[in-house]
């Protein structure tokens, strides 16, 4: 009955679109942090991050310093400021979790944004180009789907050697399919909208308007997968380290530190238990807030 | 009111959601005669669906429905699942008004149709398709034998649609309600499906509720009509009273909307001035006040009850004799 | 419906083979050949294995005999364990992780599935988060964390008890070595088949048609079973093709935390060694595993839906 005048200004349908769009994303931001669990889970993340990143610079021990005094050495340790002990050769294992912290951290966040910069462009091109570009491109990552993927990052560390960079840019390759799929998915519904149109029908060209309409709009979808991502890479590089394919001596990550304690699991189990609390309580925290960002951007699916 | 089928009193529905709570439904009050076609008209968000889904039993999981809808003596509203699955698909059915996924798609339309009787009569499987197939023949199915054994996607819309009615006469309902029940389909295919349901209500005598947002759809079909905005009836009355005397200033918004071939002068699209209510931010007063060109100032601070319209009708609206201000429009 | 499927398995098959041709290269090109890890060898018994493994032919008849061997099931020589034949090795490792893996499968998904309907069907009810809490549990927690934990617990702690469980081994696939591995490999699959078969539960739940069958008075019970399961359990089958394939290839971390001695084992000490054809040979039979899984997927997907049938045919 009070039907929209397919005649109104374009302009006019732009401005709505971009006003809907910030107070969707205030809405959003509302919801986010109603939600306790993605609450903590920011909170949290924060701190471990920071510890990790700022931590390893004051603390007494570096994370390959070897204390020959106190090995094994059982927390809490005031005063010789091994706080959680030492491990089987005496370095310390707080010093040794916050750094390997750093390492899995930044090879999480590394990788989920290779595979960030690859999906969204290959996504947003296929879905807003369409036609032959897109079923190639489509054609691709579905052949890359039936690629066992974790054997082929194995395979690459194989024949490159253990190189740090090579390792996150290997998982992020690896990682880039779910992320092109969403984009292009989403991308698809958008072409047909009338900003886009109007947007082409005022002569943008194809990179401008996938920059300047599409991606600020496919954004909530591409945050809560990057969300999501990122602790899939981290378990993937602590998998990887685990088997003695990933980082090497004598730098460490959560996963290698887990490798090392369990070796030493029936005599000292700290070893084990301590920097893989503190792996679990990151992906944990990433998951809440990975739900908690899909249920705030996406209300519908509550 | 011993002649009535379903009697609803004092029916409100709320639903609970992220933003807070809604009420799509307030303090209504309505009954059904045996026999008889009442439809209900109102845009979309009036409540007019909720209201029956929740005599159904049917509310989404964040819906809850307070006060009585009183069908064979019994209180749906209060009634446990198993009474209510007693009564759903027997003596109370209900044909919703997307035939397109209102279908189970993985399941034969024979099964769908011939479950119904297991259930409710517990006919074993022959009789039950002897009997189903009967009905799809009924409601003008061409080969009813081979669209049973064939699966939703495999019909056309209408077909569809004559499915859901077969499904709903099945057991010899005393009360069908049909939501929006030729929305989704072909103007042609409209008039069939509504001369159906008229056939069922002649030669069957069940009661049936009419939701609609088109009042057309209501002037060829209805024995009354109950008028909806915001949650609450704004005008209740005879069908030729509601078209030729509209006695709410929404009423006659609504019927200076539907475009008429007849009307030559009429050569603009009219629409009610406004956006339909937010139910959340309802204006104080009248509901309708906002939008309302007779608005006065009572209006703004009381809320209307319903009250006699004469004729028998019934409005809510403090404005007096307001049916006299406008020429008599006619049913279409 | 069968031109459907002709056409998958078209697909399937260049698929394979590109994968085949990538992997070759892929290990060909390397820098470094695959004995320079070890001690010096006198160069007399380099030529000789170099002539052994045919790295003196020309790449391209090295790539054409790889294939030619592979078509006749026979994935070459490895080239660490120097008396055996990754054939060999395969199928000596195989049937291992296939029964583990099945096992596995089959207690996730009986565990899984009902658990995920369970929480779908009291939504936002404390059992739907009590269920969900443990399902994101198993997902953030790692199996090679759970793993160990696995063994302290049962190998270590109980060990003077009638729970204890041997911390490792095969032991011929005696059943108390198999009860931890099996346990542990289940574990995350039984966390994602919750949340999944909740998901797709839940958004069954919420289809027009599930109103419908309400309307008509059937009991729950029969409106969750013949209504809403078969299209809730689509993105379960979804799932499971790959995560099929991936469980019967063996766990490469589940097989060496237990010592197991199955084909997830021979991929990571191939790796580790640098052993190609056994690590290729691996992965061509997983990727031949992941294609046929994907295959059976949409054949079921036509069981679940039968508009799936009908685009089929288009």
């Amino acid at each position: 009955m009070n039907g929209i005048n397919p005649s109104a200004p374009a302009a006019a349908a732009e401005i709505a679109a971009e006003l809907s769009g910030r107070s969707l994303w205030q809405d959003a931001w509302r919801r986010l942090l109603a939600n306790r669990a993605a609450v903590a889970g920011m909170i949290i993340l924060s701190a471990i991050a920071l510890a990790s990143v700022i931590g390893p610079f004051l603390l007494p021990w570096s994370y390959d310093a070897i204390d020959w005094e106190h090995i094994e050495a059982l927390p809490p340790e005031f005063a010789t400021g091994h706080y959680l002990g030492t491990d089987s050769l005496g370095r310390d294992l707080l010093a040794r979790t916050l750094f390997g912290g750093r390492i899995s951290l930044m090879v999480g966040l590394l990788a989920t944004t290779a595979a960030l910069l690859i999906g969204v462009t290959v996504g947003a091109v296929a879905g807003f180009v369409g036609g032959r570009t897109d079923q190639l491109l489509m054609r691709f990552v579905d052949l890359m789907y039936s690629v066992p993927l974790t054997f082929f990052v194995i395979i690459l560390m194989v024949v490159f050697g253990r190189n740090f960079a090579l390792m996150f840019l290997a998982i992020g390759a690896v990682e880039w399919l779910t992320m092109a799929r969403i984009v292009r998915g989403q991308t698809l519904t958008l072409r047909n909208k009338e900003f886009i149109e109007a947007a082409r029908a005022s002569g943008g060209s194809t990179a401008n308007i996938i920059v300047r309409h599409i991606l600020p709009n496919v954004l909530g979808v591409v945050m809560i997968y990057v969300t999501l991502t990122i602790p899939q890479v981290i378990l993937l590089e602590s998998f990887l380290s685990f088997l003695g394919l990933g980082i090497q001596e004598p730098m460490t990550s959560w996963g290698m530190l887990i490798n090392d304690g369990a070796a030493e699991l029936e005599i000292n189990p700290r070893t084990l238990i301590i920097p893989a609390a503190f792996m679990t309580t990151t992906l944990f925290c990433l998951n809440f807030l990975g739900d908690g960002l899909r249920d705030a951007l996406d209300p519908k699916d509550r | 009111m011993s002649a009535s089928v379903l009697d609803l009193r004092n029916l409100s529905v709320r639903f609970t959601t992220p933003d807070g709570d809604v009420a799509a439904v307030s303090e209504l009050s309505l009954s059904v005669g045996k026999g008889e076609c009442l439809g209900i008209v109102g845009e979309s968000g009036s409540g007019k669906s909720q209201t029956f889904l929740a005599a159904m039993g049917l509310l989404a999981h964040n819906g809850h429905a307070v006060g009585e809808a009183i069908f064979g003596g019994v209180n749906l509203v209060a009634a446990d699942e198993s009474t209510l699955n007693g009564l759903r698909g027997d003596k109370l059915a209900m044909i919703f008004q997307d035939p397109m996924t209102s279908l189970t798609p993985h399941m034969k339309v024979g099964h769908q149709l011939t479950e119904v009787l297991v259930r409710h009569r517990n006919l074993k499987s022959t009789a039950a398709r002897d009997r189903a197939i009967a009905m799809l023949r009924r409601v003008q199915i061409p080969e009813p034998e081979r669209r049973f054994e064939m699966y939703p996607h495999e019909l056309s819309g209408g077909l569809r649609q004559r499915v859901m009615i077969a499904m709903a006469l099945l057991c010899g309902p005393e009360l069908i309600i049909a939501d929006e029940p030729t929305t989704a389909l072909d103007v042609t295919i409209q008039a069939q499906i509504l001369d159906l349901i008229r056939r069922a209500k002649e030669e069957l005598g069940t009661a049936v509720i009419l939701i609609t947002h088109d009042l057309g759809v209501v002037a060829g079909m209805a024995d009354r009509v109950a008028v909806m905005y915001a949650g609450r009836i704004v005008e209740l009355g005879d069908v030729h009273q509601i078209f030729n005397a509209p006695q709410h200033p929404y009423t006659k918004g609504l019927l200076a909307c539907t475009p008429r071939l007849d009307d030559a002068t009429a050569s603009a699209l009219v629409t009610i001035p406004g956006q339909p209510p937010n139910l959340q931010r309802l204006p104080k007063g009248c509901a309708y006040h906002p939008r309302c060109q007779n608005v006065m100032d009572r209006c703004r601070a009381e809320k209307p009850p319903l009250m006699s319209a004469g004729g028998g009708g019934l409005k809510a609206c403090f404005l007096e004799n307001f049916g006299r201000f406008q020429a008599g429009a006619v049913v279409p | 419906m069968w031109s459907y499927f002709a056409r998958r398995v078209a697909i399937g098959i260049p698929t394979l083979w590109a994968i085949i041709t990538v992997c070759f290269f892929m290990m060909r090109l390397t820098p470094g050949g695959p004995f320079d890890g070890e001690a010096p060898v006198p160069p007399e018994i380099l030529a000789n294995l170099r002539a052994r493994f045919h790295l003196d032919d020309p790449l391209w008849r090295q790539y054409l005999d790889y294939v030619a061997n592979l078509l006749r099931g026979d994935f070459g020589p490895s080239f660490k364990y120097r008396d055996f034949n990754v054939t060999t090795l395969i199928a000596q490792g195989f049937p291992v992780s296939l029964q583990n893996g099945f096992s596995a499968l089959v207690i996730a998904i009986m565990i899984g599935v009902p658990l995920g309907i369970f929480a779908a069907l009291g939504q936002n009810t404390r059992r739907d988060y009590m269920v969900s809490a443990v399902a994101m549990t198993g997902i953030v927690i790692p199996n090679f964390i759970m793993g160990h934990v696995l063994i302290l617990v049962f190998g270590v702690w109980l060990k003077d008890s009638v729970f204890h469980l041997p911390a490792g081994g095969w032991a011929d696939g005696a059943l108390s070595n198999r009860v931890l591995p099996v346990f542990c490999l289940s574990l995350p699959y039984i966390a994602y088949l919750v949340r999944i078969t909740r998901g797709g539960m839940i958004e069954a739940m919420r289809a027009n048609y599930i109103r419908t069958a309400r309307a008509k008075g059937l009991p729950f019970r029969l409106v969750v079973l013949r209504h809403a399961l078969k299209s809730a359990l689509i993105p379960v089958v979804t799932f499971l093709g790959p995560a099929t394939a991936f469980l019967l290839t063996g766990s490469m971390v589940v097989e060496t935390i237990f010592q197991i001695p199955g084909i997830g084992r021979y991929f990571v000490q191939g790796a580790l060694n640098r052993d190609y054809t056994l690590v290729m040979g691996v992965t061509i039979l997983s990727a031949a595993l992941i294609i046929a899984m994907n295959l059976i997927v949409d054949l079921l997907y036509s069981l679940l839906d039968p508009r799936v049938r009908y685009e089929g045919k288009r």
